[in-house]
């Protein structure tokens, strides 16, 4: 059983206890208009372009066989109806600009991988995270991985959205020490506006995490114009208290990523742009002021 | 953006702390003082071998009766509000020449003041001086004149293509560090004993004349900075005469009552202490201008006994303690380097004359050695933030975490000290060099990265070695192809990545050879006609050995070659064995002909070096490899060598640069790891600028695959941006980073917390960032007044973080 991975961060600080490594597994059921990891959410490896690497040396064009690339000015285009996804592409790339973003992994292969840092693990009672995309999609994988990394003695945490089969949950659950939960939009109608599903299913399993005894931290992207009005802070005052335990909560401000999604020849449908810092203090203070510890960043 | 960086700015100054008003004139004047060429020791010097320098006495007698002339003919200058004694130079700032190892021509001097990094002002009467008196006496008779006369064709030929740098060819050997005996022992102790061992001495004994002229010397030395206490002294009761303020006054008179006892004595108090110190790192540098002038070693364990003691007395508060420390950093920070040209400014551009103040470690019990004053000497670099001194954190298992996470926190203003020091392999590698453990554990570092047995080893270091160069030599079978000459072994175009390894391996061993043979002769000629009784006095075991530190008096004498460049040789040996021989996408004549060409007309080759090969510090077995088999060569070239004919130093490895990887880069074409001509090759061990993408983890990890145990030390640098270490969190998680890497068997580690964006801006701005501090390599200097090249190298250095 193989998992596509796109990236795996070493020394990673901000994803969870200690010093981790964090493995990005591709593929997401939520297409959130703010995505900070766009390249996170097809499923299928994908090519990715950065314009600033590009030399148009043209041995991209001239290593493709179905004619899906070719340069505007200095734009290059995708015509992705013809693309195969065979990456010939990205391997002639002297640069690096044009990249597969996704690799099939073996679960051997990524157990070796993490084993490089496992002294910084110890040392700092770190350890691994998994994140993505929807990490859980994969969760056949995670079945075959996670028992092996935990009779090392690693820690492991999952940064999930929630929205997953309650019974593949169940199933990883004694593997996990950490949840990692993100809860974007309270209100169910504004939730399959923004990120395409609907978020009972995410407050199901939450509850669910809850009384299955699980350390569950939550995580809010603090999006403008999106989830930082007042009702939308108040609703979510209301359901974090409705819980039967109060939990930490990270304040994750948002961060424009117009870039990325360029670069994957993706339309950017992001339009915050009113003051982050005013909406993070805000939400900040109202979670403060019903008794939720609050970090900003995480 | 904007108000982050000016939060940053913000932050970094007020964290700037003098304890009293003095200390914050004191610190302002020594950090406006702008560096100047004295000419009063130029012309003592001269003065007194013209006319004074008795016919017929040993060089070492004439090396110290010229030292006792400077020492009752200086003048004595007082910095106003001072609180220890003692000066090189003519005023804060005001660096003296020593004609007699390096004489400056005129051109030299127009060079120094004109230059737009490192310069010195030159007024008319320092070149009118120089003129009628200093270069007309001492032209082809200073030392780095009789080196070059000595030196072979094949040296010179390899020194001029910038294969290697000679440290001896405008200062004098150093590399030394003073350790606790110092503070325990009085010149008039010495005497005592000089006159004891001359009185042992028998002239049947073949090294009779040469040992009790090395006494002679040493007790006229003696004498000599007795002489220079006792005027202080005088001085200060004069002073203290005309002074109306009551409380400077008294303070005066404790001064000059102090200048009585010591040198002379043994120091009993905290403040003796201090003075006793400086009057001897006075001397040492008066004397000659050794290479990283002295340093009082593990200071925090010198000073302890007198600071218990008179803090329980009550004779000092803490706070008096903290002001004499820092009143004794400012001393140190008002004696920039002395003034270099040529390539030996490019090997160290820098005014940081590198003394290093050691803090932490372990006792010579093995027990830990973190106290009160370990903790208020870091206080001290945080408030004073200036260029000098240095400071080094000595980590060892045994110290709490606590101390590491102070070290750390010194670090995160942006200020880039102190460097981590991993002390337990220190001592790793003080013991395979045949060290006991007592002198083992008192070891410590200096200059750079530096180890030795501090107060009684003589380490010297004779000059970097191009290893990208040497590759380049070698693909171009012996040809520089700069210059169009021959300067290495005729090898011939490789056909597979092992014929290659070997060619390069054979040119290594040539250089290294004729770098050796060099480096013996330039050791017999400083023996003989540079003898340093002063600074031999307070090295053990010169005195008991009759035998002066040039010579070999040292109780361990090692000679080192630094090493420069791993990172650049890795990248462009993994490119070529995995482009040209595994891959072949490339034959050898083609990148042959691409480097000749700088790459013009062959950038997509470049690319494919830049980002389809394995590079070295991205935890790749592929190139680490590489690196790992290449260090374990030098050490055994080096290493198979003898020791050396005159002081018996053992020859040992270095892997430091200060600056030198720029000039390096400068004289070295472009390079098969896509680096282009002329650009900067990497510095230390760090991997080359920019390569390491996979974060500080897996750097740490390529770095520990190399021994470093069987060298001397290795320099690594790694830039962090602000918001790792603003986070006491993440602080305590750099911290576990660091406990791991030295658990691995990492060195050292200096960080550089800044961010690209406000090196930018102080490059915009430099009037507003005069006081931004970055490491460079080994030691931290003014961002501002560093060479563009530098500049843009550091800011090209990853930023290790997150988005």
């Amino acid at each position: 059983m193989r998992a596509l991975v796109f990236n795996i961060q070493r020394f990673a600080i901000h994803d969870g206890p200690g010093i981790r490594t964090t493995v990005f597994l591709k593929g997401c059921p939520l297409s959130c208009l703010w995505c900070h990891n766009p390249e996170g959410i097809s499923p299928n490896v994908e090519l990715m372009w950065a314009k600033y690497k590009c030399i148009h040396c043209g041995s991209c064009i001239a290593s493709c066989s179905n004619q899906a690339l070719s340069f505007d000015g200095d734009l290059l285009i995708l015509r992705k109806n013809q693309c195969t996804l065979c990456g010939k592409c990205a391997q002639y790339c002297p640069t690096d600009a044009l990249r597969n973003v996704g690799q099939l992994m073996e679960p051997e292969d990524l157990l070796k991988e993490l084993k490089k840092d496992i002294m910084y693990f110890d040392q700092s009672d770190g350890g691994v995270t998994f994140s993505g995309g929807e990490p859980l999609q994969q969760s056949e994988f995670l079945l075959e991985v996670l028992p092996k990394i935990k009779s090392q003695g690693v820690h492991v945490t999952i940064d999930t959205s929630g929205y997953v089969n309650q019974e593949d949950l169940e199933e990883i659950l004694p593997f996990v020490d950490l949840f990692l939960y993100d809860l974007k939009v309270i209100d169910e109608a504004k939730h399959i506006k923004y990120t395409g599903v609907s978020n009972s299913v995410i407050k199901d399993n939450l509850k669910f995490l809850i009384e299955k005894k699980k350390d569950v931290v939550i995580r809010i992207p603090v999006i403008p114009s999106v989830n930082d009005s007042q009702q939308d802070v108040e609703d979510l005052c209301n359901f974090l208290a409705s819980l039967s335990v109060k939990l930490k909560i990270d304040l994750l401000p948002y961060h424009n990523v117009s870039e990325k999604y360029s670069a994957l020849w993706r339309k950017y449908e992001m339009d915050a742009t009113s003051d982050i810092n005013r909406a993070v203090k805000y939400v900040e203070d109202e979670l403060n002021s019903r008794g939720f510890q609050v970090k900003i960043g995480g | 953006m904007k108000t982050n960086l000016n939060k940053e700015i913000e932050r970094r100054r007020s964290s700037i702390k003098p304890v009293s008003d003095r200390i914050q004139r004191l610190r302002e004047e020594s950090i406006k003082a702008k560096e100047r060429i004295s000419s009063e020791r130029a012309r003592l010097i001269t003065d007194f071998y013209k006319t004074k320098a008795p016919k017929n006495v040993s060089y070492p007698v004439l090396r110290a009766m010229a030292f006792k002339y400077l020492m009752e003919k200086c003048s004595l200058p007082l910095e106003e509000g001072q609180l220890i004694v003692g000066i090189r130079g003519t005023g804060p700032k005001e660096v003296p020449t020593y004609p007699e190892i390096c004489v400056h021509a005129l051109e030299d001097l127009e060079t120094l003041a004109t230059r737009k990094n490192m310069p010195f002002c030159v007024d008319d009467q320092v070149r009118e001086i120089y003129e009628r008196e200093i270069i007309p006496f001492w032209r082809g008779q200073a030392m780095r004149d009789i080196i070059f006369e000595n030196m072979t064709q094949e040296w010179k030929d390899a020194y001029e293509a910038g294969i290697w740098t000679e440290f001896m060819e405008q200062r004098a050997p150093g590399h030394t560090s003073g350790g606790g005996w110092v503070f325990k022992t009085g010149v008039l102790d010495i005497k005592k004993r000089i006159k004891e061992k001359t009185k042992q001495l028998s002239p049947s004994d073949p090294g009779y004349f040469e040992k009790l002229e090395e006494l002679k010397a040493m007790d006229i030395a003696c004498d000599a900075i007795l002489i220079y206490a006792r005027r202080y002294s005088e001085k200060l009761k004069d002073l203290a005469a005309n002074e109306r303020n009551f409380q400077r006054r008294q303070e005066l008179l404790e001064m000059a009552k102090i200048c009585e006892k010591v040198p002379a004595y043994a120091p009993d108090g905290f403040w003796e202490a201090l003075q006793h110190y400086w009057f001897i790192h006075v001397g040492i540098t008066y004397e000659t201008n050794p290479w990283d002038s002295f340093t009082p070693g593990r200071l925090d364990q010198h000073l302890y006994s007198f600071y218990s003691r008179d803090i329980m007395s009550g004779a000092l508060t803490r706070e008096r303690v903290k002001e004499l420390l820092q009143a004794f950093w400012i001393k140190f920070n008002n004696q920039p380097s002395v003034p270099k040209v040529k390539i030996t400014a490019e090997e160290s551009f820098t005014y940081n004359d590198f003394s290093k103040i050691n803090v932490g470690g372990l006792k010579t019990d093995g027990s830990d050695a973190v106290n009160d004053l370990s903790y208020l000497i870091l206080e001290v670099l945080s408030e004073m933030r200036t260029l000098q001194p240095n400071t080094a954190a000595l980590i060892s298992d045994k110290n709490p975490d606590t101390f590491l996470l102070k070290a750390l926190e010194a670090l995160s203003p942006g200020f880039g000290e102190p460097p981590l020091f991993n002390y337990d392999r220190i001592i790793v590698k003080m013991l395979r060099q045949g060290k006991t453990l007592e002198d083992a554990r008192e070891s410590g570092v200096s200059g750079c990265v530096e180890t030795g047995a501090l107060g009684k080893e003589a380490y010297i270091l004779t000059g970097y070695l191009n290893l990208p160069k040497i590759l380049e030599i070698t693909l171009n079978s012996g040809i520089d192809p700069r210059t169009g000459k021959r300067i290495g072994l005729e090898t011939q175009v490789p056909q597979n990545f092992d014929e290659l390894w070997n060619s390069f391996v054979k040119q290594l061993r040539y250089f290294i050879d004729v770098k050796m043979k060099g480096n013996d002769i330039i050791e017999a000629l400083y023996a003989k006609y540079l003898p340093v009784p002063f600074m031999s006095l307070w090295i053990q075991d010169c005195v008991e050995n009759a035998k002066d530190y040039n010579s070999g008096g040292a109780r361990y004498n090692t000679q080192y070659i630094q090493f420069v460049g791993l990172g650049t040789v890795t990248d462009s040996l993994a490119s070529m064995k995995c482009n040209v021989f595994d891959k072949k996408l490339f034959t050898c004549e083609e990148v042959l002909k691409a480097l000749r060409e700088d790459f013009q007309g062959y950038e997509h080759m470049r690319q494919i070096f830049l980002n389809k090969a394995p590079k070295y510090g991205n935890d790749d077995d592929y190139a680490d490899d590489i690196a790992k088999k290449l260090v374990d060569e030098i050490v055994r070239i080096v290493e198979g060598y003898g020791p050396s004919p005159v002081r018996k130093a053992s020859r040992r490895s270095y892997f430091l640069p200060t600056t030198v990887h720029v000039y390096f880069g400068s004289v070295t074409g472009a390079t098969c790891d896509g680096r282009k001509a002329g650009m900067p090759v990497s510095e230390g061990i760090s991997p080359v600028q920019g390569v390491d993408r996979k974060g500080v983890a897996a750097v740490f990890n390529s770095v520990c695959k190399c021994d470093w145990d069987k060298t001397g030390g290795a320099l690594l640098n790694q830039k962090l941006t602000p918001d790792l270490v603003q986070d006491s969190t993440n602080l305590v998680k750099l911290g576990k980073l660091i406990r791991t890497f030295f658990r691995m068997g990492g060195h050292h580690v200096q960080f550089n917390v800044v961010s690209s964006e406000l090196l930018r801006e102080a490059q915009k701005r430099p009037t507003d960032f005069q006081d931004l501090m970055v490491r460079v390599a080994g030691y931290s200097d003014y961002f501002v007044s560093l060479p563009k090249g530098l500049q843009e190298e550091i800011i090209a250095r990853t930023e290790q973080g997150e988005l």
